[in-house]
């Protein structure tokens, strides 16, 4: 069970007031679940999911992994149970200058296994989960996004971890890339009983692999509920951002066409999108353009 | 232009292109060696990096700024007690390696911390989740990651050390750029400097040239 309990973290920033990017967050996730956390950009879904590893430190709060108050542990204790925690990020974060066997040996060193030649049998069998197996020798930039993405799997799998913290894992792939990804993570999940946490603003992600799912907005988790209401009959979110998981998709109005078809319309629901809620030019920094909403509403069509 | 007094010259030329070697051969790697952890360090406890500590790094990096903005000749006379502690001697090639040392180590420490910083933070996110220790992300992925920049950084270094160690003829230090200012400018022997300068053009060439190639050797970023 992971468990956060009333955690809140805040930013300064500078003079200004500051960015409370967590707020007051309480959240159980069972032990091999999936959980997805998805939400509009700047709600505070990476700060939420840096708080369960204390890759970011929690303002207040405590964190729960298991039996272990993480936020009660010194630097070397925190470290030791890190090693029993994987993360995976949008951008995959490999070492460029390191071999794809080398990268997942790189988790198996830092968690203290130093044996090389056990290093390297257990990163082999690692990346073999992922279906690596003939790229053991390459260099992360003669991959694909997908395969880079599933080397950053193996890297975290590779020291058999209990949980798997994902940052946006599909979000700089396409959709095809992106089913499997996922396929590989439902696997890993179902095989490994490793607890997922993944955080996403696409609503594919969160509908193929979910079982719960948390909505946040500005900081707080404002509605959760299992991922089977997203199929149910007669399921009525309470938030826009929860109406648009269950809808077909985004709509736009376009000038010259008669109204807007069924999909989620982010201006009928009141949404405000970033050029019209920030400063414009801090809006790439706190909204970057990758978000599919925003690029649709702005692009005017998709 | 006479062929013959470079001829006569040639034992001349030798020993200062012997002296640039010695100068150039231990000041170099004496600042990779010390540069290194300094820029590493100047990094890591800057307020972003890996271990904040603001107020200790404000004082050495002011302390690296201080001289580093010396002009080289007025440091390798200021430092001149300091030299005679350490060689015994404040005149003479050893005497030279010392300031050209000190003005070094500086001067490369601040490139391998913008060697460092130009990384991006992704790798070492993914290690300080992966429960590594300083230690261990400093040599397993930023040294790594950032070999090919500092490799570039031991050409850049090298190269300007070339040109600085020119004036070490203040001290009686030799050194091929010394010769080329000794019988071009005081003595106008110009073919003697043309030669000089030659050799020296050609020094460079080549530690750009061989710099170049192991940069890029190293860099596993663009598929081959
Ligand atoms: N290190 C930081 N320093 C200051 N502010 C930060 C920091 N990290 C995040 N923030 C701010 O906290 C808020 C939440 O950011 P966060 O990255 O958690 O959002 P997100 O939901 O993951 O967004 P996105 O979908 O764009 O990734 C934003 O306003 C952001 O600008
Ligand atoms: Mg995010």
């Amino acid at each position: 069970m992971i468990s956060l309990r009333g955690v809140s973290t805040t930013f300064a920033a500078g003079g200004k007031e500051p960015i409370v990017a967590v707020d007051d967050v309480s959240l159980e996730i069972p032990d091999g679940s999936i959980q997805g956390i998805i939400g509009f950009s700047g709600a505070g879904k990476s700060t939420l999911l840096r708080n369960i590893n204390l890759l970011e430190r929690p303002t207040t709060g405590q964190v729960w992994v298991g039996d272990t108050e993480l936020t009660g542990l010194n630097a070397e204790g925190l470290r030791r149970a890190r090693h029993h925690i994987g993360m995976i990020f949008q951008g995959f974060n490999l070492v460029n200058n390191l071999t794809v066997l080398q990268n997942v040996e790189l988790s198996l060193k830092f968690s203290g296994v130093k044996d090389k030649t056990e290093r390297r049998r257990r990163a082999a069998e690692a990346l073999e989960i992922v279906d690596i197996t003939d790229k053991t020798k390459n260099y992360p930039a003669q991959l694909s996004g997908g395969q880079k993405q599933r080397v950053a799997i193996a890297r975290a799998l590779a020291t058999k971890p209990e949980v798997l913290l994902c940052d946006e894992p599909t979000s700089a792939l396409d959709p095809f890339t992106t089913a499997t990804v996922l396929q590989y993570l439902a696997d890993i999940n179902t095989e490994f009983g490793i607890t997922v946490v993944i955080v996403t603003h696409e609503m594919e992600v969160i509908k193929a692999l979910a079982d719960h799912v948390a909505v946040m907005e500005e900081g707080r988790v404002v509605e959760k509920f299992p991922a089977t209401e997203l199929r149910r009959e007669g399921f009525a979110p309470t938030t826009s951002i929860g109406r648009y998981l269950v809808s077909d998709g985004i709509s736009v109005r376009r000038a010259g066409t008669s109204g807007v078809s069924e999909g989620f319309d982010p201006a009928a629901e009141g949404v405000q999108y970033y050029d019209q809620q920030v400063d414009p030019q801090r809006r790439d920094e706190v909204a970057p353009r990758e978000n599919k909403i925003f690029a649709a509403v702005e692009g005017g069509l998709r | 232009m006479s062929f013959d007094v470079v001829l006569e010259r040639l034992p001349e030329i030798n020993q200062a292109m012997l002296e640039t070697f010695a100068m150039i051969g231990v000041a170099i790697p004496l600042a990779v060696l010390l540069g290194t952890p300094l820029g590493i360090w100047l990094w890591s406890h800057a307020p972003a990096g890996l271990k904040p500590t603001p107020k200790s790094h404000a004082v050495v990096s002011a302390l690296v700024n201080m001289v580093r903005s010396f002009p080289f000749l007025i440091l390798l006379i200021a430092i001149i007690p300091f030299t005679r502690l350490i060689v015994g001697t404040s005149v003479g090639t050893a005497a030279v390696i010392v300031p050209l040392t000190i003005n070094a180590i500086p001067y490369f420490a601040r490139l391998v911390e913008q060697n460092i910083t130009q990384l991006g933070t992704g790798a070492v996110e993914a290690s300080r989740a992966m429960g590594a220790t300083r230690g261990q992300i400093i040599r397993n992925v930023l040294l790594v990651d950032a070999k090919p920049a500092i490799i570039g950084s031991i050409t850049i270094t090298t190269v300007s050390f070339i040109s600085y160690s020119a004036m070490s003829g203040l001290v009686g230090g030799g050194g091929i750029g010394d010769l080329a200012i000794r019988y071009g400018y005081y003595r106008y022997e110009t073919e003697t400097m043309v030669v000089a300068c030659v050799l020296m053009v050609i020094l460079v060439t080549v530690v750009q040239y061989g710099g170049t190639r192991a940069a890029r050797w190293t860099d596993k970023r663009v598929s081959a």
